[in-house]
Formats: C-alpha cells, sequence, structure tokens
C-alpha cells in the first residue's frame, strides 16, 4: 500500500478508454500514461468530452468502455489511496457562498483531515491567490473571479499530488494566470501530476497536451455500440 | 510543509475520519446559523397548524385531547418532510457535494454529520417546541413526557429515512413530490408507535414498550441510512 504513495511511482493510465454521455460516444480508444511530474492539457472543442474525462478520471463517473489505473492497479481497488492523493476542482466551483472564503478553505482542510497549523496555512493560501484582506467577506460579496481564486487557493492548501482541474482558468486575470503556470511548474517538480482543461495556451516547458479530437470514435463503435 | 508519510496517513486513519466529521458538522451548523429564514420554516408550520385545530375542529378540551398525540405526531412529521428537500439541494447546486464525495475520508462520517446537523436544526427544536403545542391540544399531563421522549427518538429516525429519500432525488429538478412518496412509506411505522406510545401514557398505560421500539429504529437507522445515502448521492452526483 506505501509503495502505491511513494511519489515517484505515481501513474496513471488510461487503456483503451472510452466515454458515453447520454446516447453520444464522445471519444473511444484512448491511451494514455500519465506519470509522475506530468503537466497534461486536454484540448478539444466544447462537446468533446473533456469534463467528461476529467469525471471518470476521478470515479464520478463510469468510463463506458476501458480501464483506468492507478499505479498499476485498476482505479476502484484503489480509491482509498487515489482520493489521498487527489485535488479535484470541478466547472462548478464548490465554494459555499454564505461562508467566508476562511471558512470554506477550512472546510476542504478538514476533508482531507489534515487540521495542523491550520490558520496560519489558510492565511498563506489566501495571501498566494491575492485574497489577502477578504478572508472575512462572505463569498456572496466577491466577483466571479475572486470565487474562482478562493477556490484555486485549495492549490496552495492541500498536499494532494494529483491535480485535476476542470478550467481552472475561467475569470482569473493574465497576471493571475502567470501565476498559476509557475505554481503548476513547481508542482510537476516536485513530482506532482497536473491534468487540466483549458482553451488558453499554456507557457509551461513540461507541458503535454492530449486532444480529444484524435480519439474521435469510428462510425461502426458510434452506432454499433462500443462495449 | 512536510510531505504527507504514506505510514503515519494511514495510522492516521481514526484521527483524519474525526477531523472530517467535526470540519463538515461545523460548516453545516454555521450555514444553518447564516440561514436563519430557512430554519425556522419547519418550527412556523409546526406552529401554524396545531394553532389552527382547536379553530378548525372545536375548542373543546375534550376533543382536542383525544386528537392531540396523533396530531402533534403527524404535523410534527409533515414538518420534517418539508425541510427534507433543502437537505442536499445547494451543496448539489455549488458542487460542494461532490468536493465532500470525493473526501479520502469515508463519505458514511460525512453523510452522518450532515443529516446531524439537519436533526439538530430540525428534530430537535420540533421536540422542545411539541410540549408548548401540547398545552394548546389540551394534551392531558401523563402525555408531555413520553411525547418529549417519542418524538427524541423519532424525529433521529425521520431525518435519517428522510435524507435517503432527499439524496436520491436530489439530481432531479422538482423531486418535492417524489420525496414525499418515497420517504412518506417508512415514515409510517415511525407515525404509528411515536403515537400509539402517547396515547397509551394518557391511557394509563405503561409505554416503554413503544420508547424501545423508536429507539432500535433509531439504531438500525444510524447504522444503515448514511449508507444508503452515500450511495444514493454518488448515482444522483454522477448524471
Amino acid at each position: 500500500m506505501s509503495k502505491a504513495l511513494d511519489k515517484q511511482s505515481l501513474t496513471i493510465s488510461l487503456e483503451q478508454l472510452a466515454c458515453r454521455r447520454d446516447e453520444r460516444l464522445l471519444f473511444a480508444d484512448l491511451n494514455a500514461d500519465i506519470q509522475a511530474g506530468d503537466v497534461l492539457q486536454i484540448i478539444g472543442p466544447n462537446g468533446a468530452g473533456k469534463t467528461t474525462l476529467l469525471r471518470c478520471l476521478v470515479s464520478l463517473a463510469e468510463p463506458s468502455a476501458g480501464e483506468i489505473r492507478f499505479c498499476g492497479q485498476a482505479l476502484s481497488q484503489q480509491l482509498f489511496e487515489f482520493r489521498q492523493q487527489l485535488l479535484y476542482l470541478g466547472h462548478l466551483p464548490g465554494i459555499k457562498s454564505a461562508l467566508t472564503p476562511a471558512e470554506n478553505l477550512r472546510w476542504y482542510a478538514g476533508l482531507e483531515g489534515d487540521t495542523d497549523r491550520l490558520d496560519s496555512r489558510v492565511e498563506q493560501a489566501l495571501k498566494d491567490v491575492g485574497l489577502y484582506g477578504y478572508e472575512d467577506q462572505s463569498c456572496f460579496n466577491l466577483s466571479a473571479g475572486q470565487q474562482r481564486r478562493v477556490a484555486l487557493a485549495r492549490l496552495y492548501l492541500s498536499q494532494a499530488k494529483i491535480w485535476i482541474l476542470d478550467e481552472p482558468l475561467t475569470a482569473i486575470d493574465k497576471a493571475g494566470v502567470a501565476k498559476l503556470e509557475q505554481r503548476f511548474a513547481e508542482h510537476s517538480e516536485t513530482g506532482g501530476i497536473v491534468i487540466l482543461t483549458t482553451h488558453q495556451d499554456l507557457q509551461l516547458a513540461s507541458l503535454k497536451r492530449l486532444d480529444l479530437q484524435d480519439y474521435l470514435p469510428s462510425p461502426e463503435q458510434m452506432y454499433g455500440g462500443a462495449e | 510543509m512536510s510531505q504527507p508519510r504514506p505510514d503515519s496517513a494511514i495510522a492516521n486513519r481514526p484521527e483524519r475520519t474525526g477531523n472530517a466529521f467535526l470540519a463538515t458538522l461545523r460548516r453545516d451548523l454555521k450555514l444553518a446559523i447564516r440561514h436563519r429564514g430557512e430554519l425556522a420554516n419547519p418550527l412556523i408550520f409546526f406552529l401554524l397548524v396545531i394553532t389552527m385545530v382547536p379553530l378548525g375542529v372545536s375548542p373543546s378540551p375534550k376533543t382536542l385531547a383525544i386528537l392531540a398525540p396523533g396530531m402533534l405526531w403527524v404535523v410534527a412529521l409533515l414538518a420534517t418532510l418539508l425541510s427534507l428537500d433543502g437537505l442536499f439541494r445547494s451543496d448539489f447546486d455549488d458542487g460542494t457535494l461532490e468536493q465532500l464525495l470525493l473526501s479520502p475520508q469515508s463519505s458514511y462520517i460525512n453523510v452522518l454529520a450532515k443529516v446531524i446537523v439537519h436533526w439538530l436544526t430540525t428534530g430537535l427544536p420540533l421536540t422542545l417546541i411539541a410540549p408548548l403545542l401540547g398545552v394548546m391540544m389540551s394534551l392531558p399531563e401523563a402525555g408531555y413526557i413520553p411525547l418529549v421522549l417519542s418524538l427524541l427518538l423519532g424525529t433521529g429516525s425521520l431525518s435519517l429515512i428522510g435524507a435517503i429519500g432527499a439524496a436520491l432525488t436530489v439530481s432531479l429538478r422538482k423531486g418535492g413530490l417524489l420525496l414525499s412518496l418515497i420517504v412518506m412509506p417508512l415514515y409510517v411505522p415511525v407515525l404509528i408507535f411515536g403515537s400509539s406510545g402517547v396515547r397509551a401514557a394518557i391511557e394509563g398505560f405503561a409505554y416503554n414498550t413503544q420508547l424501545a421500539v423508536l429507539g432500535s429504529f433509531l439504531a438500525l437507522a444510524i447504522i444503515a441510512a448514511p449508507l444508503a445515502i452515500a450511495g444514493a448521492l454518488k448515482m444522483s452526483v454522477n448524471n
């Protein structure tokens, strides 16, 4: 078990993966290997299945065919280990608008079970995303970009190694995007994994791209059923 | 910041689970306090309906005393039902529900924390206000203690069972009616034992059997319901 958590061996592999949304097959035969240190940008036009792929990766949805393996074993067998390392930002921000940014972050730290020196860590995380001075305002009063930043503050708070981020850069200004890119780079240098979707061009040396257009299902799969 | 060591992460598991439980409990209590208006809804409903009964049926203490146990229980049950729809709705809408389900800590414990807050904000206030409304319904003196005890045990089961229905219908836009249909049959046994306990006490019989049955319902619900709720939430988040 401890071997699976060794950061050198963190790998996620997708084997012959196919996903459906409603009755439509979005992509098929997707193979990919993601290793510690990778920053993977998933690209594709709207409706190509980027969000669905990410939801499959975090086991919020089931792939219609194929398998996801985490550190060599089926993801469903490794859920506890996987989730200990996972930070997922969905396209819903996951922020309670009646709570303050600090309270929101405290809840997330609590969910991870990690409450050591919580106050100073939360304060530092909010400073890092430029929300210092807003920590006691309720999120209701914050702009869309600021709310997004509250969610992104988890990138500074959490110790998770696998970041799966759905459109993290929406509503973030240019300086904020540059800072996040830097954060992604740091994370990959320390052996973390970043998988994200965005329509922006990222300036990262270690960036890999996965274009869902390369895995469009063939007409037989589309109409003959992929299973 | 130190790296999480795998061994310590597993060794600290109970403590971490406890932290997650407390974090969710604290967060939901804060949210409940910030939405005070919604908090009062079931209580006001309870109060209004019970006030109407003497006006609508008969103000004679004799008639009211016959109606009191059943009426208090039925209305407390409906008030709980009324509050269920919002239990997971806002978490579902803002994405915190999926975050909760993705937590490495067991969903059982997080879900239980949410239901406990629901009980603290509906079941417990209903139980506490019930004796006051008992006065309005001319409940005979022997009925007060069994009323409070049966509601205390019964509303716990109502929150837990109701949360299963709420979890199943949270992804539906208009799940209100469906929720009532799912939950109502499961509420019937609680209602029967609750109100019959109060009636037995008024008639001078022992009521510990009914309380024991309500207690065993609650014990069973605490063990089984969070599993069902977590499963239903996973399904709801899946589409």
